[in-house]
């Protein structure tokens, strides 16, 4: 059943979101966040909704999916909340006992918080809607000039596009591990910390000596199928931008300036 | 000259200790000498630690001889500038199906070979198309190799190595981690290839039931080769195949207790048929 | 003594898209002593059921009783059960982890809390009890070969003395001859001291030549659960669910097909031989 999970969860459907080009969402979502931080009014703010809600409608995911990633951040949310409305100087609303409220201070965290959602459902927005897959070629493309000062970025995009494939069969090895330990009597839930930390060398051991097997296996697997790093290679599904794709980067364009305008220089 | 022709190959390999000082040499391959006929489907047997693996690693140029030579379509497995034209002419499938799937989807791993050898995307799709629908799993093509069954992943392993156009394919145990049902597929599969396609088939395996329909099989032991023959020379010799650590298929095994036990019945029964003309019934 | 499975059922990720019945309402007893087969092909539940029998995972219905106390009581020791129920799984890679042979398989009597000595005793008549010989005792199990893992993997469970052995799959990936070794020192292991048995396999040429029960499960229900004989009477059930019978069970259809008087209920080669030469008048 672990098999079953699909890292960066994509949510199938057809929509023109879907079928823009990675690297146009990749590179969206990056102006994205800079124009989050770009911005420090209400304006702006609305206007980053607004631009929000209309990706979100057209990529046609639920919006109970885009609220699933929120889930994973809400202490981390609470915190930056908390620590902004209390420890911001300024002109005082409200004191509780010694802890004082002012209202560059709810301006702040208010301003945080929208912030922080906003960016994970932004970047949700581009994982929901990209097959991991497709991410790892956009990366490669777009870090392609890279490789002029000796970065290897095709070995980079294959080794992030083998780990998504294994990780699921790993994840169900270690279940598989943890059974046939526990039917020895192992346990891995009580004691202290180093009791604990002790009990996980039945496991690791096992699924390090597996992994390298696995690793091992796979290095002459592609050698047999001649493989030989990036060099001289085709691709099956090479990118290429599409008219869709153009009017997406001036919209991003546009988008970007409107916000400038707006949340910086109108303030 | 054959597909495949090996010279007193001899593969040794040194066992280091801890300390990485040398324990000792060992000789996985010995003295093999063979040669393979273009389009024949040759079947290896071998106990585990016999060799076969060894051996197989070879035609594809994945190790290299200590001594002897092996030519592949008449190149010479060591001259280093032949080696990508030797690893597409023969193809090689693995034990484990989720160690040698490279893809997140089937139709990707099958086009991982074609990419590597800069075919053009065009072809590739092609490529791909047609050697998914050879292993029966065209309608699978858009699957994650995580949900397949374990003779399905073998069976697109198999099709990512035709999708390479070779001229032979080395299955080096596909069906060993696989249930009844799995190991029927993938060896229908394989059998396919061989009869339509005209490859030239090496399959190493445990099953003797796989290889009956072989033009001809080798028997592997202690790195050399300990028979050679066609399935029903090698069958008829029960006593010398459980001396290696082999079997033979229930058929020709009742046939030989038959026979010990005075019936007139010739030896190497194969099949049921047989079976049944050698009793007269 | 025994196990009993009271209406069992197993659902998967319940309540979600991806919601699977691995077990629909099994009924089982298993008694002190016997050598169980229980196959069916992958995807079946047989894997599910036996990991219900020690307790890794519980039913999400029915009730399953060791020795007359429910297993999912709150107060019953699941860690005696899993000693109780020895479960040694199909790849012994999953298992195997400490520095030598000898100290892997003083792992699970270790965990029982007991003494050094007791601990080592234990192993040292495991290790017997597969019959691996001592020169192989001080080294890493990750130098032996598949089978001599295998039996490892086997002693490591037995060293808890088990009630019960659940083997599955031993013999996946052995050639011929380690096949038959694994197998036969597992029946005179069951010989020797009388441990119940259940062997998962895929191979019907081995189930009918040591089990005297056969469970057969399909699509997560117990389709066949009888002596062998009876079950491979079903063979063209068996067939119909991507199982079959022994080739032998075959062989002699074919022979009775061309009119020789034989028994078509025969699943091993011995009896298969004995027939044919009594039908021939020899």
């Amino acid at each position: 059943m672990l098999r079953d999970i699909t890292l960066g969860q994509y949510y199938q459907t057809d929509s023109v979101i879907h079928r823009l080009d990675p690297r146009v969402k990749l590179v969206t979502t990056l102006c994205y966040i800079i124009s989050l931080f770009i911005v420090d009014n209400w304006i702006g703010y609305v206007i980053a909704g607004l631009f929000l809600l209309a990706v979100i409608k057209l990529s046609k995911v639920p919006f109970k999916f885009m609220i699933r990633g929120m889930k994973a951040i809400v202490f981390l949310l609470l915190i930056a909340v908390v620590f902004n409305l209390f420890l911001t100087p300024g002109e005082p609303l409200v004191t509780l006992w010694k802890l004082t409220i002012t209202r560059e201070g709810i301006r702040l965290a208010s301003f945080m918080a929208v912030r922080l959602v906003f960016l994970i459902m932004g970047s949700s927005v581009m994982t929901l809607t990209t097959t991991p897959n497709n991410l790892t070629d956009a990366i490669e493309k777009l870090l392609g000039p890279l490789k002029v000062i000796k970065v290897p970025v095709h070995e980079i995009a294959m080794m992030m596009s083998i780990a998504l494939r294994f990780i699921p069969i790993l994840l169900e090895e270690t279940d598989k591990i943890m059974k046939a330990q526990i039917a020895r009597g192992a346990d891995f839930e009580s004691g202290n910390l180093i009791k604990k930390a002790k009990s996980l060398v039945p496991l690791l051991v096992p699924l390090f000596i597996s992994a390298f097997r696995r690793a091992n296996d796979l290095a002459m697997a592609m050698e047999a199928r001649c493989y030989r790093g990036g060099e001289h290679r085709t691709k099956m599904k090479p990118l290429a931008y599409r008219k869709r794709d153009a009017i997406a980067y001036i919209i991003v364009v546009c988008y970007l300036a409107v916000c400038i305008v707006c949340g910086k220089i109108l303030w | 000259m054959g597909i495949i022709e090996t010279k007193d190959l001899v593969f040794e390999y040194i066992r280091r200790d801890e300390e990485g000082n040398v324990e000792g040499i060992t000789r996985a391959v010995d003295e093999v000498t063979l040669d393979i006929k273009k389009g024949d489907f040759i079947a290896v047997l071998g106990h585990n630690g016999s060799g076969k693996s060894t051996l197989a690693k070879h035609i594809n140029a994945i190790l290299y001889p200590t001594e002897g030579t092996v030519w592949v379509d008449g190149m010479d497995t060591s001259d280093e500038e032949k080696l990508w034209d030797i690893r597409q002419e023969a193809g090689m499938v693995f034990q484990n199906p989720d160690n040698q799937i490279i893809g997140q989807v089937v139709e990707e791993d099958v086009g991982f070979g074609p990419e590597n050898l800069g075919v053009p995307t065009k072809e590739i799709w092609e490529r791909v198309e047609e050697s998914l629908k050879a292993v029966g799993m065209y309608e699978f093509r858009k699957y994650s190799p995580n949900k397949l069954s374990g003779g399905q992943k073998q069976r697109v392993s198999i099709a990512g190595v035709i999708a390479m156009h070779p001229k032979c394919i080395v299955l080096d145990e596909p069906t060993a981690m696989l249930d009844p049902n799995g190991r029927k597929e993938v060896i229908r599969a394989v059998r396919a290839l061989n009869d339509v396609e005209g490859i030239t088939v090496i399959l190493i395996t445990h099953y003797m039931e796989e290889i009956i329909h072989a033009d001809k099989v080798f028997v592997m032991d202690k790195g050399s080769i300990a028979m050679e023959g066609t399935p029903r020379e090698i069958f008829s010799q029960v006593e010398r195949l459980k001396e290696l650590r082999l079997d033979v298929p229930q058929v020709t095994l009742l046939a030989h207790e038959l026979k010990k036990a005075g019936l007139d019945i010739a030896d190497g029964i194969l099949t049921v048929q047989e079976l049944i003309s050698a009793l007269k019934l | 003594m025994s196990i009993i499975l009271d209406h069992v059922s197993h659902i998967y990720e319940a309540g979600t898209a991806m919601e699977f019945a691995a077990l629909k309402d099994i009924n089982l007893v298993i008694p002190d002593g016997q050598f169980i087969g229980l196959i069916g092909h992958t995807g079946s539940g047989k894997s599910t059921l036996v990991q219900h029998l020690n307790g890794l995972l519980a039913p999400t219905g029915g009730n399953i009783y060791y020795n007359g106390a429910d297993i999912h009581d709150s107060d019953f020791n699941k860690k005696e059960l899993r000693s109780k129920v020895g479960l040694v799984f199909q790849y012994p890679e999953h298992q195997l982890f400490e520095i030598d042979v000898f100290t892997d398989v003083c792992f699970g009597p270790k965990n029982l809390g007991l003494s050094k000595k007791e601990t080592e005793l234990r192993a040292y008549a495991a290790l017997k009890q597969v019959g691996l010989e001592d020169e192989y005792f001080y080294q890493s199990p990750f130098d032996l070969s598949g089978g001599q893992k295998r039996r490892v993997a086997i002693a490591g469970v037995l060293a808890m003395k088990p009630e019960v052995l659940i083997l599955d799959e031993p013999t996946a990936g052995l050639d011929p001859k380690g096949r038959d070794e694994i197998l036969d020192q597992v029946a005179k292991l069951r010989e020797e001291t009388g441990i119940t048995v259940i062997l998962v396999s895929h191979s019907m040429e081995d189930v009918a030549k040591y089990v005297d029960r056969i469970i057969v499960m399909n699509k997560g229900q117990i389709m066949y659960d009888d002596e062998p004989k009876a079950v491979f009477r079903h063979y063209k059930e068996l067939e119909s669910v991507g199982l079959a019978a022994p080739s032998v069970t075959y062989i002699m259809q074919a022979l009775k097909k061309k009119g020789l008087p034989v028994d078509t209920d025969i699943t091993t080669i011995k009896e298969a031989k004995t027939a044919i030469l009594k039908a021939l008048g020899r």
